[in-house]
């Protein structure tokens, strides 16, 4: 009976068997290689962490969220202005974080009654209202010219690694809260809303708080990401602060690493940026025809992502047959 | 005896339409009332307001002394009101030991997911579902089903159960065991008040019958004089069915769906 358990339930702390390795690779790459390669690493946990926040709200709850740029592009405008009325830096990512939270919450409140197409429609749609907003504003976001920030001292070289500990950081957070809401009674009743959001209500689970919280979770550390990146770029404008492609992008890491396993969209983000670096850079005129190619590969081939659970049943099921074969 | 439930001149109208109107009952501790009437009567939509699926246009619903005519269904779980769905709700990709676990964490007020399997685990034996404890609640068979359902409501250590049709689809062998199973529920202490169109589930089970048609509840009380009220029969039973009930001691009709055979 125990491993009837355990072939439906999903692989539980097997992601750190190949997560801590890869944690340690990323960590010493701005030591043994240059600058590109550190920048390279910092997309990977870039991408990694917010593909990890994306995992919580499309992965864990089931709400395709499309929001993520919005809250990225917040944090970016709240971390830029923040900073260039004189705030410290980290101080600043850290206020970022946090007005990208409450605007998460209110958010949340609004558009978490809609479901499926709906919700995923509504929440796209946020992005495009934000970047409208950020555009127009100018007296306080600097409109279409967009905003500029001060250059962090000691040289690209330095900057460039002081930029990609942030991220690994904000990368290693994220996975610890994936972790630990995978274990906890909030994961739980995010997954019982995931599978029958009536029948969470009805044993009890406060769906539309759960839902909030889920959602504030998924913003929070896509705020930080914004925050950091934009010190990092030095500038930032309304279009690549908002960017839709980004919005499109996260969930696809997640989805290629596998939406609702716990680190799956650490893997996706990483496949991702390697595939988008080698292989998209070189086709400039075709990268986003290249991006709806890996999209149909994922619904026809790996529904479930790398990490899926119907990846492992077919594996372990492989590995069984055969030793089925040689006993 | 203090009432557990009562509802008191509940309606609802969905447009013009009067769902449920001016229905009031009470439950005490420890009966099973059974919730009678042809389709489309209003009974569902009745647990809905009562469980707050749905809020009543009118009236109150009262539940251990407390007003609760609004509250959310994940409300009326934690507070001991809990309920089947009549097309049964399991959480169908995690595992029967899960689907019952989440009962017990949210519902039951478990404090930790590893008591909430544990108790999960308690309840699964008393439906008689342990061996499939690691299968996904998606594989199971209908009669299964129904038993997840109750074993998830059960986890939730409710003091009024109210069982949508749990009976609907199932075979006459497998309602002799779901009789069995509510009998012993209700030894348990629960409270129960169960849907049903099937006579010998109601007949076999139930201290007290409540009769709702076109919204309206026309009879209530216990079951042989309902069964006997004229308005019931006109409404729901049939004279057939009266005529039957009459000769108390013919034989039984062979038929198990109402109007069918009486009791004992």
């Amino acid at each position: 009976m125990k491993s009837s358990v355990s072939t439906i339930q999903r692989p539980r702390g097997q992601g750190l068997v190949w997560f801590v390795p890869l944690a340690v690779a990323l960590a010493l790459v701005p030591i043994f290689f240059n600058n590109y390669y550190a920048q390279q690493a910092t997309f990977v946990c870039m991408y990694a962490a917010l593909a990890l926040s994306w995992n919580v709200i499309g992965g864990f709850t089931g709400y395709p969220s499309f929001s993520t740029a919005a809250f990225v592009g917040l944090g970016a405008y709240a971390g830029a202005i923040l900073q260039n009325a004189g705030m410290p830096m980290v101080l600043a990512w850290v206020a970022a974080t946090a007005v990208t939270a409450l605007f998460a919450a209110v958010l949340g409140y609004a558009i978490l009654r809609m479901k499926g197409h709906y919700f995923a429609i509504g929440s796209i749609a946020i992005v495009e209202s934000m970047r409208l907003l950020a555009s127009s504003w100018s007296s306080l976001t600097g409109g279409g010219e967009g905003l500029n920030l001060p250059i962090y001292p000691g040289g690209p070289d330095h900057a460039g690694r002081v930029f990609f500990y942030a991220m690994f950081v904000v990368m290693i957070v994220a996975a610890v809260m994936s972790i630990w809401l995978d274990r906890s009674r909030l994961g739980f009743g995010l997954r019982c809303v995931q599978q029958n959001e009536d029948a969470a209500d009805m044993v009890g689970v406060n769906v539309n708080a759960s839902k909030i919280s889920a959602f504030v979770l998924s913003a929070l550390f896509c705020g930080t990401t914004g925050a950091i990146s934009a010190s990092w770029v030095s500038y930032i404008s309304p279009p690549d602060a908002f960017s839709i492609l980004m919005t499109l992008k996260v969930p696809v890491m997640a989805l290629l690493g596998g939406a609702g396993t716990v680190l799956g969209p650490v893997l996706g983000a990483l496949v991702f940026v390697l595939v988008e670096q080698t292989l998209m850079s070189r086709f400039l005129d075709y990268s986003q025809a290249m991006l709806g190619l890996i999209i149909v590969f994922l619904i026809f081939f790996l529904p479930g992502g790398l990490l899926g659970a119907g990846v492992f049943a077919r594996i372990s099921a492989r590995i069984a047959r055969l030793r089925g074969v040689q006993a | 005896m203090s009432a557990l439930l009562r509802v008191d001149g509940v309606s609802r109208y969905f447009g013009g339409v009067a769902a449920v109107s001016k229905v009031s009952f009470e439950l005490t501790p420890g009966e099973i009332v059974g919730l009678i009437g042809p389709n489309g009567a209003g009974k569902t939509t009745l647990v809905n307001l009562v469980t707050g699926v749905l809020r009543p246009s009118a009236g109150r619903v009262w539940f251990e002394g407390a007003d609760v005519t609004a509250q959310r269904p994940w409300q009326a779980s934690r507070r001991g009101l809990a309920r089947t769905f009549q097309i049964v709700q399991p959480f169908p990709q995690m595992t029967v030991l899960e689907n019952v676990a989440a009962g017990a964490l949210f519902g039951g007020g478990a404090a930790s997911r590893a008591e909430a399997e544990d108790i999960a685990m308690e309840f699964l034996e008393f439906v008689g579902l342990t061996p499939l404890a690691g299968r996904s609640a998606m594989s199971l068979t209908l009669p299964s089903r129904k038993r997840l359902e109750l074993a998830k409501s059960l986890a939730m250590r409710p003091k009024v159960l109210l069982l949508d049709e749990v009976n609907a689809g199932l075979n006459s062998a497998e309602i002799g065991a779901a009789i069995e199973l509510i009998r012993q529920i209700a030894a348990r202490g629960v409270t129960i008040m169960l849907i049903e169109h099937l006579m010998k589930v109601v007949f076999s089970l139930c201290d007290r019958l409540l009769v709702l048609h076109h919204g309206e509840l026309i009879a209530q009380g216990d079951p042989r004089s309902v069964a006997a009220d004229p308005a019931v029969v006109k409404a729901y039973l049939g004279s057939k069915y009266a005529a039957q009930e009459q000769q108390a001691s013919a034989a039984p009709a062979g038929t198990a769906q109402a109007p069918g055979e009486q009791h004992e």
